[in-house]
Formats: C-alpha cells, structure tokens, sequence
C-alpha cells in the first residue's frame, strides 16, 4: 500500500510540475499579487509594510485556489479518475495523496518565495522567515478546504469560479489566524503563539476531516 | 426522477408505445408513489403520514396551507401590535422597533441552514425522495431572511453605532453565511443532472455546518461592537417581559412564514419536475401523445 502511495505522490508531482501543470504559473501569479498592490494602495513603504502580512496572505489564499480547480478535473476528463476510485486504494487516502502532492507542489513554493516578497513590500527582514512559517503552517488548510470546492465541481465545463464562490467562505478562518500570525512574527505587539497554534490546529482539522468529505462529493457527483 | 438512458435509446415505435403507458401511469397518480387512499379522511390513515409519497405530499399540503396562512398572518398581526404598543427602550427611544423583524429573521437565518442540513442528510443518507427537493427550495429562503437581517441591522445600526456596516465578528460571519446561501444556489443552477446537483449541494452544506456554531458563539468569542445573547441565555432573558412577549410572537411568526413558503416553494418543485418528465416523455412520443396530453394534462 505504501508502495501505491509513493507512487501516486510522485505520479501527481510529476504532473504538476512539468508542462501544463501549473504549479510554475501559481509561482508567477503570487508574484502579480504582490506587485499590484503597490499600484492599488500607494508605493508608501511603510503602509505596505503595514500590510505586508495580509497582501502576502490574500495572495498565497487566491495562488492556492487557482491551480486547484484542476486538481481532479484531469484526471475525470481523462478516465484516470475512475481507474483512481476503482484501485484498491481507499479514496480519502488517493485524496490525501493527492492534496499532499500538489501542496508540495504548489502551495510550499510560495511560502519558500514569500520571504523575498516580503523584503519587496518593506517588511523587516529578520522576521520573514517567520511568516514564511505562518504560511507553511497554513496553506495545507487551504488546499485540504479547496479540494472539497474541486471535488464538487469535477464535472463542470467551467467551475473555477463556481469553486472560488464556494470555497472562499470556508477559508476564512485559516485567513484570519493567518494574518494574525504572519503580523504577530512581524513585530506586532500580540503574541505570536496563539494564533500559530489555531493555525496549526485547522490545518489538522482539515487535513483529518477534508478527504472524507472530497472522496464522498467525487463518489456522488462523478456521474 | 429522470427517465433511464436506457429508455430513450429505444427505437421510436417501442418508445412511443411505452411512454403512453407511463403519461397514463403518471396521470393516474400512480407514477410518483402508491395512489391516495380514496376516503375524504383518508388522512387519518397510516399511509398518509408517509409524506415522501410526493402525490401524498401535495394532498396534504394543500389542505394544510391555507391554515398555516392564517395562522403566520394572525400572528403577524399580534406580534407587530405588540411591538408597536410596547413602551419604548429607554436608551434606544423607538428604534428598538427593528429589533421585531431584526432578531426574529437572524433566528430564520441559522435555523434554515439547520433545516438544510437536516435535508441533506436526508438525501446522502436515508435517500428520502423529497429531502433534496426540501435542501433546494431552502436555500433561497435562507438567502432571503438573512438579507433582511443584514439589511435590519445596518438600518438599526446607523442610529446606535453611528455606522451601517462595521466589521464585527457576528455580522461578518453573518455575511459569510450569507454569501454560503448564494453560493448553494449558485451550485444548483451551476450542475445540469438534478441528481447530481443534489448530492453536491447537500454535501456542500453538510460542509458548511461549521459556520453554525462561529455564527452563535462570535459574540462569546471577540468581545467586539454586536451585543451578546439576551433572550436564549443561562440564568434567564435580560429584555423586559413588555418587550419580550412580540419577540417571541415575530419569531414565530417569522417561523410559520418560512414554513408556508417553503411548502409551497417544495410543491412547485415537484410540479417542475413533473412538467419537465411529461415534457420528455411528449418529447419521445410525438404527436399521439401530446393530444393525450392537451386532453388530460390537467390532470397531473
């Protein structure tokens, strides 16, 4: 079993890195987040350091959602979806596999890159890689709660946005302890451990709770 | 209940000659569940408590309709005379007054998602044929009432707090859920297979569920602008008994509201779906059976 597992981790990382994958254009889009706020609010340097934990949030939040509406949408336009539900694997575990592999793919590089993000919006430099953990600590919260979203819409022509109307409530928790930790490592005057530890403690929620609810829609929607 | 594909791949001969038997199948009352009993009180029998019968369900509610009216209407009547006899709050003067649709359609916000859960439940689980009919006609409802919480609240909270909208715990996980009822909507009009749309919708707001308790405990939890519980609460209600009494009589009768028009919003889904059948089944038959169906249509 192990043995299936590995293999469908790899499997999965092996597409979402290479051509057409995404995980690249998750990067990027990060990226273009970032760099248009400064044209929304100002090239103020200390305003953006201000926010600087909310913008690098609200962009790793929406970096997430986009490449995750193809999380099982390739493989139902393809088939391999259901040779997927018919292994002998349980389908929570392929889902959890799943999840594993594309945060590996795509969520852990934006935080590895947040920091150089954050020097760009004039936050201090020392505790950045703090923040950068606020988010590893994070974004498996938001893939877990995304692939619910993905799952319902596996069969939609079009369901990006759809996903985005139905996931967005649910990850609003996972922002506001988000941003309340990235603020609080840097140099807010709250302590930073509470809301890290809720962090953690929805993204455990979620990682427990999540396969079940995604490999339940993907057994009733796929038709 | 969508014909099997199986069934529309049959040669236009068979088709036409099988359809006419299930248009007189679904005419006679038959087609969705066993026939009523044929007594006038037949509703004291075992088999009329059986609502998911859906040609058992629309004879009920019809009867029972018109009583539920009346009595939401009644009650409308008596609560806002209450309200408005009500001697003033002796800070707030008369703009207490909102708090009589305020409260009472906060209460309807949660308590419908609660419902919605509940039909959910009934459409993964027990697979009850009316739950995913009750689950869709709900969520508009519940768009609804919360719409006119959040927009009572804004209007009560220019006077009290000087701003329409601030960014509290309880109205922002208000809005959250809120924009959850838009979003169900949104998936069923999103999903074309109505089975389909059904189990991802009642998946979605089993989901959902957790928006419950933040919604109820926000007050508890962040000490922020929106006052905590004072009706529903431990050691009693703090409001005055001259207040207190319209309260309760609004809530209930915000709760008979919602009951009327989500009976009658479950009818109209069934007779949807019974249109939508004798339409593909007219479709399927051609011309013999569409004169059938201009003969006895009235009849489904």
């Amino acid at each position: 079993m192990s043995k299936a597992v590995w293999g469908l981790f790899l499997r999965e990382w092996r597409i979402a890195s290479r051509v057409g994958g995404g995980a690249s254009v998750g990067a990027v889009f990060f990226l273009i987040l970032v760099a248009i706020m400064p044209f929304a609010v100002g090239p103020n340097l200390a305003l953006l350091a201000q926010i600087g934990p909310a913008i690098l949030w609200v962009a790793a939040l929406l970096a997430t959602l986009l490449g995750l509406d193809r999380l099982f949408q390739g493989d139902h336009d393809d088939g391999s979806l259901d040779v997927l539900v018919n292994s002998g694997l349980p389908l929570e575990l392929t889902v959890l596999v799943k999840c594993a592999a594309h945060w590996a793919a795509s969520s852990a590089p934006l935080a590895i890159l947040s920091p150089l993000f954050g020097l760009m919006l004039g936050m201090d430099a020392g505790p950045l890689a703090l923040v950068a953990v606020t988010l590893v600590a994070g974004t498996p919260a938001l893939t877990m709660i995304g692939a619910i979203g993905a799952a319902l819409t596996v069969s939609l022509k079009r369901g990006g946005l759809l996903m985005a109307v139905l996931v967005l409530p649910l990850t609003i928790p996972v922002l506001i302890f988000g941003v309340a930790a990235a603020s609080a490592a840097s140099g807010g005057v709250s302590p930073l451990a509470p809301p890290l530890i809720m962090l953690c403690a929805l993204s455990l929620g979620a990682i427990a709770l999540a396969p079940f609810a995604a490999a339940a829609a993907l057994r009733h929607v796929r038709d | 209940m969508p014909l099997r594909r199986a069934e529309l791949g049959a040669t236009q001969h068979v088709m036409a000659e099988r359809s006419q038997e299930s248009v007189n199948y679904i005419l006679s009352g038959k087609g969705l569940g066993s026939p009523l009993p044929a007594g006038r009180g037949g509703d004291k029998t075992p088999q009329m408590v059986n609502l998911a019968n859906p040609t058992a369900f629309l004879a009920v509610t019809r009867r029972a309709l018109p009583w539920l009216a009346a009595a939401a209407t009644a009650l409308f009547v008596v609560g806002l005379w209450g309200a408005f006899a009500a001697p003033p709050d002796y800070q707030q003067g008369e703009a207490v007054k909102i708090m009589y649709v305020h409260v009472p359609a906060a209460w309807m916000s949660s308590f419908i998602y609660v419902v919605m859960a509940a039909a959910s439940l009934g459409t993964l689980v027990w697979r009850h044929p009316l739950a995913d009919a009750a689950q869709k006609a709900a969520a508009p409802l519940g768009a609804g009432f919360t719409f006119i919480c959040l927009v009572t609240g804004s209007l009560w909270g220019k006077p009290m707090w000087g701003a329409y909208w601030v960014w509290d715990a309880r109205l922002t996980s208000v809005l959250i859920l809120f924009i959850m009822y838009l979003g169900l909507v949104a998936l069923w009009r999103s999903i074309e297979d109505q089975g389909v749309a059904a189990r991802a919708a009642a998946i979605l707001t089993l989901v959902g569920v957790v928006i419950l308790p933040i919604i109820k405990f926000s007050v508890d939890w962040w000490h922020t602008l929106h006052q905590p519980a004072s009706v529903f609460r431990m050691g009693g209600p703090t409001i005055a008994p001259q207040l207190l009494w319209p309260l309760l009589t609004m809530a209930l009768a915000f709760t008979l509201l919602f009951v009327v028009l989500h009976l009658m919003a479950i009818r109209n889904e069934i007779l949807r779906r019974r249109i939508a059948r004798l339409t593909m089944l007219a479709a399927a038959g051609g011309d013999a059976l569409s004169r059938r169906l201009a003969a006895g249509g009235s009849g489904a």
